[in-house]
């Protein structure tokens, strides 16, 4: 392989300004990919990272109730008219159980039951409707770290004391200390002080997460010792769906992963990730075509030195590999050139651009890119190498 | 005794060596109609001929770079027409020298690498002594000094001794050679020839020598006549 490698070099030094031109075009090529690999990638990270960080993985759910239907005598045909039953506030049954079990799963990092329903908040004249969350703080926390969004005041609950966002806090012009009576209707109410007001970006939630104690919040719903729904996070936030799946067969609940619940965002990304990567395959091809045409030239330039090399005793095999090695030089060469170019471009949008979000730099990107760029560099070449491979030595001196 | 000393000797054995162009196709046509000729090591041979008489078409079968359609022929003692591709590349790479008319050196590369050239391609990274060797050759053909000159900064009779110190690296039992001062000076022609001379003497390396020059032919020690693809004389000198 030395003696391949050699001339392989030498051809390539000595076609300087060719090589040069077609180096360029390679390393603009590769830029190109790995900027907007990174781009997005980073891109969809921040939208996933905001979208995971005001819910769960996966909710888990007791499965809907639904009627059941007496089987039609045989022989007869039955029409049937159903209307769905109305889905009631109720509790997953075992569900301490069904939290210690989940606990003891592998990949899931933090469960959290909590009971959740509807309420109004009243002050004064002022009356907002509200969802009230009871939840368990310090497992909640490792869900959602309420904590680190919290105005003013103190994420604090329980003993009277509630959490309320700041929209709601707005919308009835409240502030920390200021007593607030929620009503969970059929004469069930509650006054509960205000002890922290958190701000965690989404509006809706903003004005309707009433943060109480479990047990109050049991009450105030009239489902003593009841959840009605368990937050679970899993390490890989890919893998919720499988994980939910798992979860919904060995407890015949309805396990929901985040995916499904926000399906057209899912949908969204995916069709951006095809687009990001119908682009690459584009810029790939055409680097691939600069490659295969400027080494076919180089062939045909090259025609009169392959004869002699040949007419010395040079193997076709060896021929074919000078011409793929000057291929996968190519390739290699060039994706380094344009990893660089393509860093470099990362970190000008990180340290001069919009500031929307932060692309991350993932170490395995340039390894793929470089590798890849290389097999292609030595695919491109396949053509032009064979062809030089295949010339018939007196015809390559004769005429060369 | 005698008969298996000639043996020995024996570098090249064409046995009603045919080759034709074109072959089953309305065009064909037959360049070499059935010649027999051997060669030995100590010959130093011209092959003569008008253009189009097949000196050059015989000149590529005997160099392996083109196969003869009907016949054989033995180099080394070997049959060569069923040879499978890659033995014939490795054989014209050992047994055989080129040197062309148009020195046709590699430019990328120096002269001292462009003699090692075929070690380079049969067993890769030149040994130290192989450097030597070819640092010697360099030195017979007078070009002491220019080893790490590129060939476009030689002079064409240069190139051409380069071109010759090339063909020689190997120690070939052939040296094939095509014009091989049909592009140079007298004076340079004179040098290039008498090396051919002292490799032929000193290596015991056979020659075959393309040419149209009479003169050259006159100082070979034998000269083959072709006409027409047929041989016409074969007459030794002295």
């Amino acid at each position: 392989m030395w003696t391949e490698w050699t001339i392989a070099t030498r051809f390539l030094r000595e076609g300087r300004a060719q090589s040069a031109l077609i180096l360029v075009g390679i390393a603009v090529g590769v830029a190109v990919i790995v900027f907007i690999t990174a781009l997005i990638a980073g891109l969809q990270a921040n939208i996933i990272d905001r979208t995971l960080g005001t819910q769960a993985h996966i909710k888990i759910e007791p499965a809907e109730e639904t009627n059941r239907i007496l089987p039609p005598a045989p022989g007869t045909t039955q029409l049937v008219l159903e209307s769905k039953r109305a889905q009631r506030l109720r509790s997953i049954n075992n569900w301490q159980q069904v939290v210690d079990v989940l606990d003891t799963l592998p990949r899931v990092t933090a469960v959290s039951p909590l009971i959740s329903g509807p309420a109004f908040a009243r002050r004064g004249e002022a009356l907002q409707s509200v969802a009230l969350m009871g939840i368990d703080a310090p497992r909640y926390q490792q869900i959602i770290p309420v904590q680190d969004d919290i105005v003013a005041g103190a994420f604090r609950i329980g003993a009277g004391d509630a959490v309320i966002g700041r929209q709601l806090a707005t919308d009835l012009g409240m502030y920390v200390g200021d007593k607030l009576r929620l009503d969970g209707g059929q004469g069930r109410e509650a006054v509960v002080n205000v002890a922290g007001i958190f701000e965690l970006g989404v509006r809706e939630l903003d004005a309707r997460y009433v943060y109480l104690d479990m047990k109050q919040a049991q009450a105030l719903l009239d489902l003593p010792g009841a959840a009605t729904l368990i937050d679970v996070t899993v390490d890989d936030i890919f893998a919720a769906q499988t994980i939910a799946e798992r979860i919904t067969h060995m407890t015949y609940l309805d396990a929901e992963s985040w995916m499904e619940s926000n399906a057209d965002l899912m949908n969204a990304l995916r069709s951006q990730s095809l687009s990001t990567q119908m682009i690459s395959l584009f810029v790939a091809l055409s680097v691939a075509l600069g490659i295969a045409s400027v080494l076919s030239v180089s062939v045909v330039q090259r025609t009169r030195e392959i004869g002699i090399l040949r007419a010395m005793g040079t193997a076709r095999r060896q021929m074919l590999q000078v011409f793929l090695v000057q291929g996968a030089l190519f390739g290699l060469a060039g994706s380094l050139i344009g990893g660089a170019i393509g860093y470099g471009l990362v970190w000008a949008f990180n340290t001069f651009g919009p500031k929307l979000f932060f692309i991350p730099v993932n170490p395995w990107l340039p390894v793929a890119a470089t590798a890849l760029a290389t097999i292609t560099g030595i695919v491109a070449a396949a053509v032009p190498a064979r062809r030089a491979a295949a010339l018939d030595p007196v015809e390559a001196i004769r005429y060369g | 005794m005698a008969e298996h000393d000639e043996h020995q000797d024996e570098v090249l054995r064409l046995q009603g060596l045919r080759k034709s162009y074109n072959v089953g196709k309305p065009t064909e046509v037959e360049v070499l109609h059935g010649l027999d000729l051997c060669l030995q090591r100590s010959d130093f041979a011209a092959l003569v001929g008008a253009s189009g008489s097949g000196k050059s078409t015989l000149l590529n079968v005997i160099g392996l770079l083109d196969s003869p359609t009907a016949g054989e022929l033995f180099l080394l003692g070997e049959p060569t027409r069923e040879m499978p591709e890659a033995r014939r590349t490795a054989l014209r790479g050992s047994a055989i020298g080129f040197v062309f008319q148009f020195h046709h050196l590699i430019n990328a590369f120096t002269a001292l690498e462009n003699v090692l050239m075929p070690l380079m391609v049969s067993s890769g990274k030149p040994t130290r002594a192989q450097i030597d060797e070819a640092r010697g050759l360099l030195r017979e053909v007078g070009l002491e000094g220019f080893e790490q000159r590129k060939p476009d900064q030689l002079s064409g009779g240069q190139q051409q001794r380069v071109a010759v110190a090339r063909a020689l690296v190997t120690r070939p039992a052939l040296l094939l050679a095509d014009e091989p001062t049909g592009n140079l000076d007298s004076k340079s022609a004179a040098e290039v020839f008498d090396l051919f001379r002292t490799f032929n003497r000193e290596f015991g390396c056979g020659v075959l020598l393309v040419t149209h020059d009479a003169r050259l032919s006159a100082q070979c020690d034998r000269t083959i006549t072709l006409v027409d693809g047929n041989i016409a004389s074969d007459e030794v000198h002295r």
